[in-house]
């Protein structure tokens, strides 16, 4: 009988008791994967699976547990979005040009899940290059979402939210441009972290739009999610954007108390277009904080409805760059045309879906002669005003903000065919990216059976508080958060 | 100005992108429509406002662009398409003769 993963600091502790080895954990991951059908014709949760790979980084964890410190992650499975490099599994990013593809080196993310004791479990469904709010846009098929079938996962890291919310795995880890742990993990009922921009290093990583681009951390629940952003942040060499700042131990946060906080509720957060019954579960959630002796404070963030045009034209914009890469030329799939320029266009055209194709079209666009201006450099100015919003909120004594993550639950596979209806899945996310804050989603009860997220944002590099308000929030509502 | 099918040939051109003529017809009506939404951003009073760079960043020391060469774990001939003596093979530039004939 499949059960779903013990919690991360379970496994750990009983790895390093000696009562579960690491080969057991992979064992239970494999059953259970087996037992949720997360396979391509059920759950479609993996781009990528080789089940003698994960029982080889078992091997190695076991070798770690005669160490006298032992990683904080020995022995626990953790599945990896399908846009993080790895040494054994493809690195396909859910597309048609790179389907196969190994790559020759291996994220510094994986590098320290290993150090730590992790066993690298699997490559997650995605939304082609990350580009999509569903995990619909995959060459490899739609993911399901584990709590309702008929419905999507959130994306773009739809297939590491199921993997966790399926039970296989505690932790996943995702990527973030625009909400693309923290909407899905809402949509599944589970933890999603997306770090300061600078908190993990990026190096590995395939680039969709590098000025919003970070590595993220799904957890079943709060602690999972700290202990696993605490092995992966840190300076790297290998990213001249990570940050050489000291990483707190986040997993101790659950310690802290939310006693004499200011928690920020940000008007533009609750529009009165919002489903009522979401804005009661975020109000419910913040008399619990109130109750615990938090103090809830109305704020104002004025450029919020800005942010979904500013972020649509600034990541198209990067991501046209990006991707120009992908030409048939060093790596990837390569169709023969009529000459050097037929084979760039061949291989781009028959190699990447309609929704990379309308972004790399749009980012061109708006980067073009005659059109910067008034598309890109303006979005980069309203980027600097709602980056100041924040500035301005945390400056004035607010420790940290609470909103919906998403304006609806998961919707229906299927339901969304209009792309702007599609990109308004991120209206409460994209901020945080755009701002390069910190910010976590939650799960904070249900509505109609399915999950509803409530979102902490923080100042940079101030996780710390957000996951002390995340634990405490976690402990006070108990059973409630998934009912 | 609402995007012409010309216009989206022409950055289907600079983007390498090959689009039938149904699809561009297609990306006409998506594109303005999602730059339709995009006008908002006109009414946003911008004046010295700097362009964002590196929001937040810090803790980013400056360092120098050099090292060695990252190791990699297999050589260039089992990812690459078409490899020759170590370069990178491409099809000819038109203006160019076959690459039969080289």
């Amino acid at each position: 009988m499949s059960t779903p993963s013990p919690s991360a600091a379970t496994l750990r502790d009983e790895t390093v008791a000696g009562t579960r080895g690491p080969p057991a954990a992979v064992e239970a991951a494999i059953e259970r994967s087996r037992a949720v059908g997360a396979g391509r014709a059920g759950l479609n949760i993996f781009a990528w699976t080789d089940d003698d790979d994960a029982r080889s980084h078992a091997a190695a964890a076991l070798e770690q547990m005669s160490d006298t410190d032992p990683g904080l992650l020995l022995g626990v499975p953790v599945a990896l979005k399908d846009n993080i490099a790895t040494l054994a599994l493809p690195t396909s990013c859910g597309s048609r040009i790179l389907a196969g593809y190994v790559s020759p080196y291996e994220a510094t993310v994986v590098r320290k899940l290993r150090e730590a004791g992790a066993i690298p479990f699997g490559k997650t469904n995605m939304d082609e290059f990350a580009m999509g709010s569903s995990t619909e846009y995959s060459a490899y098929g739609p993911t399901r979402n584990p709590l309702a079938h008929d419905r999507v996962p959130g994306g773009s890291s739809g297939g590491s939210a199921a993997a966790v919310a399926a039970g296989i795995v505690p932790i996943a880890l995702g990527s973030e441009t625009g909400g693309s742990v923290r909407q899905p993990a809402a949509f599944c009922g589970i933890v999603g972290v997306k770090p300061t921009y600078g908190r993990v290093s990026r190096f590995g990583l395939v680039a969709f739009a590098s000025s919003l681009d970070q590595i993220g951390v799904f957890g079943a629940t709060v602690d999972d999610a700290a202990r696993g952003l605490r092995v992966i942040a840190g300076y790297d060499w290998l990213d001249s954007t990570s940050a050489e700042l000291d990483v707190p131990e986040y997993h101790e946060a659950g310690a802290g108390a939310v006693k004499g906080m200011v928690i920020g509720r940000p008007t533009e957060y609750f529009p009165e277009s919002l489903d009522p019954r979401i804005s009661a579960r975020c109000d419910a959630a913040l008399e619990r904080l109130r109750a615990l002796g938090a103090e809830i404070r109305d704020v104002s963030l004025p450029h919020t409805e800005m942010a979904i045009p500013v972020y649509y034209i600034v990541a198209p914009a990067e991501a046209s760059s990006n991707l120009a890469r992908f030409d048939g030329v060093r790596y990837g799939l390569r169709i023969e045309g009529d000459g050097l320029r037929g084979m760039y266009e061949a291989t781009r055209s028959q190699g990447f879906g309609a929704e990379v194709t309308r972004r790399i079209l749009l980012g061109t666009y708006v980067l073009s002669a005659g059109y910067y201006d008034a598309y890109y450099r303006k979005a980069q100015q309203v980027r600097t005003l709602i980056a100041a919003d924040f500035s301005r909120v945390f400056a004035s004594g607010v420790d940290v903000l609470f909103t919906p993550t998403a304006p609806t639950t998961a919707f229906p596979i299927g339901a969304i065919s209009d792309p702007y209806e599609m990109y308004l899945s991120d209206i409460f996310t994209v901020t945080a990216n755009l701002a390069g804050v910190p910010a976590m989603s939650q799960p904070i009860g249900r509505v109609d059976g399915l999950p509803v997220g409530g979102q902490f944002i923080a100042a940079h590099f101030d996780e710390m508080k957000m996951f002390t308000a995340a634990y405490a929030l976690e402990r006070a509502l108990g059973a409630e958060a998934r009912a | 100005m609402p995007i012409s099918i010309d216009d989206v040939s022409h950055i289907a051109t600079l983007a390498r992108l090959g689009l039938s003529d149904e699809r561009a017809a297609a990306v006409v009506g998506e594109l303005n429509t999602i730059l339709g939404h995009m006008d908002a951003l006109s009414t946003v009073n911008t004046e010295g406002v700097q362009e964002a760079i590196g929001v937040g960043a810090r803790g980013t020391p400056v360092r120098s662009d050099s090292g060695p060469p990252l190791p990699l774990a297999r050589a260039l001939a089992a990812f690459a398409p078409s490899l020759r003596d170590g370069f990178l093979l491409v099809p000819r530039l038109s203006s160019h003769e076959s690459v039969d004939d080289a």
